[in-house]
């Protein structure tokens, strides 16, 4: 039902934008029609990319109670797709363009306890959350991993408000999180609300299926921008359309494509609805699968990838120097 | 050009209705494992029971192509099928199936509203969920409490929900609304107290030593067979915000003391409104009368029920004509009598409950007009 998620597009202005860790940036905008952000929350906006126009989502980290000031934060990324470089380039009074709190990630009231899960810039979708479930006086842990302790943020306001209910795991001080031990100790009834990388999320749901708890008790959002492998350019032919086009690191295969002039569907373009499949007719090098709208068998099978987020590179182990051959992966497609 | 407009309530003819709040969305014995369809402050809700009992109420629109939910079936546990394309919802409104794909996409959830079963009926909460405290549902206990027998029905009336609520405020309508049955001159003649605090408005009205209407008159016969004579009568008109109104009213034989407590020789009745907005031009008028005499008869229990059914006929009528003639006449204004006092700290408490969601006080003239129930 999309009811809250109609796009009311208007003007923002920054007010604020400061580090908050290594690479993440806090940038406070004071929206032109203020809406209340309700946990779970994010807006799209649009960056400008190369005199370029792009589209990103990103999570509402809190706001005020009024929708005044709505704050994000934001990765760069070194191989970003050039829009969190945009977005660390804002200055106070610069102004861009966002839409009002749009609600896919909802957090539901009532459940006899909860999960929150943030893996490193993930946290961003799960700081609000929190802070409701804190003042709600639900049963709530917060679960927050990351690869290493000036990555994190926002890491002491968590500790200060959520205490003793916040459990931290940073791999380079040796805590790093067990997804095993994780999933095995909630409590069957309980909601678990994740946000962080792809691998993290695989490795939860898994865990999750194997332990036959309910299914839907499992809360996730995923905005497509993470896979098991680092992009890499890689080559899409479309040999129908006689199009052959490169898809750089920093681009989406869908935007490739669109550049090269092919007409494409699409509608979530962050691998959840399954509209912008195209079928893998050959393929020189490996896929880095980043939707969730295929199961692990159709995957696995690698008969059709979403091409709004998922990639090709050039081997199944990541390194360029396992490659059966030199240069570029070369996915062949058809569209529809 | 500037538009300046007005918010006060006290004029306002078409009045908004908060949303961080309890509606009444239906009687518990309406509730059951066949989905039923009822709009409550303009959100469709599609309502139904989980196999263990529980009630639910979710959004009436399914996620996919927004088909009604309510028009699907309930299945297991406490699952629903969408019936278009066979979308399963479980009852946190989450996508548990979805048939033409072999995975489920996270986005796929329609709104489930907090609901809880109390006072025999079912309270929605439609605002900000995490607002929803059980303990302000407004105090209905004579609905279900061993001391009192009684019941009611729903009144699907098409005029904006206010316009109950001054009717109910103001008994003095009854002189002029309800003349065969409990109307009396003695209404509009005796005075009257009101007082109020946050969230409720009570209005007092006694009459000494007067004659018994013919509905007064048949339930004192009921208690006292032999009773001749006058009676010392009240209403004391109990308004919880922002649309309960529960209705202490009795008489008692004259001069026994029941001004100052003893009701003994009287008979007492409890009559429970709550009126659901539905759209800004549409409301479920719920209501039940109980008593605390004679809980053994059913009969009592049929003849008062349809006796106040008759009563509540009239004041329908009059909304109707009311909202029709408001619509017709969109440029004159309301004007406020001494009378209305009761009425008006109920708008007043409305609109600062609106003020406090930052919505508007006024739901505008194009408001939807009524669906079938
Ligand atoms: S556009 Fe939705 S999965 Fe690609
Ligand atoms: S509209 Fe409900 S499944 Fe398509
Ligand atoms: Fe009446």
């Amino acid at each position: 039902m999309a009811a809250t998620n109609i796009e009311v597009w208007q003007r923002a202005t920054v007010v604020e934008s400061v580090l908050v860790a290594a690479n993440i940036r806090r940038i406070v905008l004071a929206p032109a029609l203020p809406k209340r952000a309700e946990p779970g929350s994010h807006i799209d906006l649009y960056t400008t990319i190369t005199g370029e126009r792009q589209k990103r989502s990103y999570s509402v980290v809190d706001s005020t109670e009024d929708g005044t000031r709505v704050a994000i934060s934001v990765l760069q990324a070194p191989l970003s797709r050039g829009g969190s470089i945009f977005m660390h380039g804002l200055q106070p009074g610069d102004t861009l363009e966002i839409t009002q709190p749009l609600q896919n990630f909802p957090l539901r009231v009532g459940a006899p306890s909860y999960v929150l899960l943030a893996g490193g810039i993930g946290v961003t979708a799960i700081v609000n959350m929190a802070r409701v479930l804190k003042s709600l006086g639900a049963s709530y842990t917060l679960v927050y991993a990351a690869r290493s302790r000036e990555r994190m943020a926002y890491l002491p306001e968590l500790l200060a408000l959520h205490g003793d209910n916040l459990r931290v795991h940073i791999d380079d001080e040796g805590s790093e999180l067990s997804v095993a031990d994780l999933v095995a100790g909630v409590d069957p009834a309980a909601e678990l609300y994740m946000c962080g990388p792809i691998r993290l999320m695989d490795a939860v749901r898994r865990a999750w299926r194997d332990r036959e708890v309910n299914e839907t008790n499992l809360r996730f959002e995923t905005f497509g921008n993470s896979g098991w492998y680092d992009p890499e350019e890689f080559i899409v032919r479309v040999p129908r359309l006689g199009v052959e086009t490169r898809v750089p690191a920093g681009r989406s295969m869908l935007e490739a494509l669109e550049d090269a002039g092919v007409e494409m569907m699409f509608d979530c373009r962050k691998g959840e609805c399954g509209l912008c499949e195209v079928k893998v007719l050959a393929l020189e090098g490996a896929i880095d699968h980043r939707d969730v709208f295929y199961s692990e068998r159709q995957q696995h099978a690698a008969e059709k990838i979403c091409c709004c987020v998922s990639r090709a590179v050039t081997s199944a182990t990541g390194l360029q120097a396992d490659a059966a051959r030199g240069g570029p992966a070369i996915l062949t497609i058809g569209v529809s | 050009m500037t538009i300046i407009q007005t918010t006060s309530s006290t004029t306002n003819k078409v009045l908004n209705y908060p949303l961080n709040t309890w509606y009444v969305a239906a009687w518990d014995h309406e509730v059951t494992r066949t989905l039923i369809s009822r709009t409550v402050a303009d959100k469709p809700l599609a309502i139904y029971r989980t196999e263990d009992g529980r009630p639910v109420a979710l959004a009436d629109a399914c996620w996919h192509r927004l088909a009604p939910l309510s028009q699907g079936k309930v299945l297991t546990r406490d699952e629903i099928q969408c019936p278009y394309h066979g979308i399963v919802y479980n009852s946190a409104g989450r996508c548990v199936s979805m048939p033409a794909q072999e995975t489920i996409n996270p986005s796929a959830t329609v709104p489930s509203y907090p609901v809880v079963e109390r006072h025999r009926f079912l309270w929605v909460w439609l605002g900000d969920a995490t607002l929803a405290n059980p303990d302000t549902i407004p105090d209905m206990h004579q609905m279900d409490h061993p001391e009192w027998a009684g019941d009611g029905l729903t009144i699907p009336v098409t005029c904006n929900y206010q316009l109950v609520l001054d009717n109910l405020m103001d008994l003095t309508h009854e002189e002029f609304v309800h003349g065969s049955s409990i109307g009396q001159a003695e209404l509009s003649e005796s005075d009257f107290e009101v007082t109020h605090d946050d969230t409720t408005v009570t209005v007092s009205r006694w009459m000494h030593n007067i004659d018994a209407p013919p509905f007064w008159l048949k339930n004192m016969r009921d208690k006292f067979p032999d009773f001749t004579g006058k009676v010392d009568r009240w209403q004391i008109i109990h308004f919880e915000a922002p649309s309960t109104i529960c209705i202490d009213v009795g008489v008692a034989k004259a001069g026994t003391g029941a001004p100052e407590g003893d009701r003994s020789q009287g008979v007492n009745g409890y009559v429970m409104n709550t009126i659901t907005p539905e759209t800004a031009r549409s409301a479920h008028y719920f209501w039940a009368f109980m008593r605390n005499y004679r809980l053994e008869s059913q009969l009592i229990t049929s003849q008062l029920r349809a006796g106040v059914s008759g009563v509540f006929k009239e004041d329908e009528d009059m909304l109707l004509a009311q909202q029709t003639a408001i619509d017709a006449n969109p440029d004159y204004e309301f004007y406020n009598l001494n009378i209305d006092a009761g009425g008006l700290w109920v708008r007043r408490l409305i609109e600062r409950m609106l003020e406090a969601e930052g919505r508007p006080v006024s739901a505008g003239r194009a408001g939807r007009l009524s669906t079938a129930n």
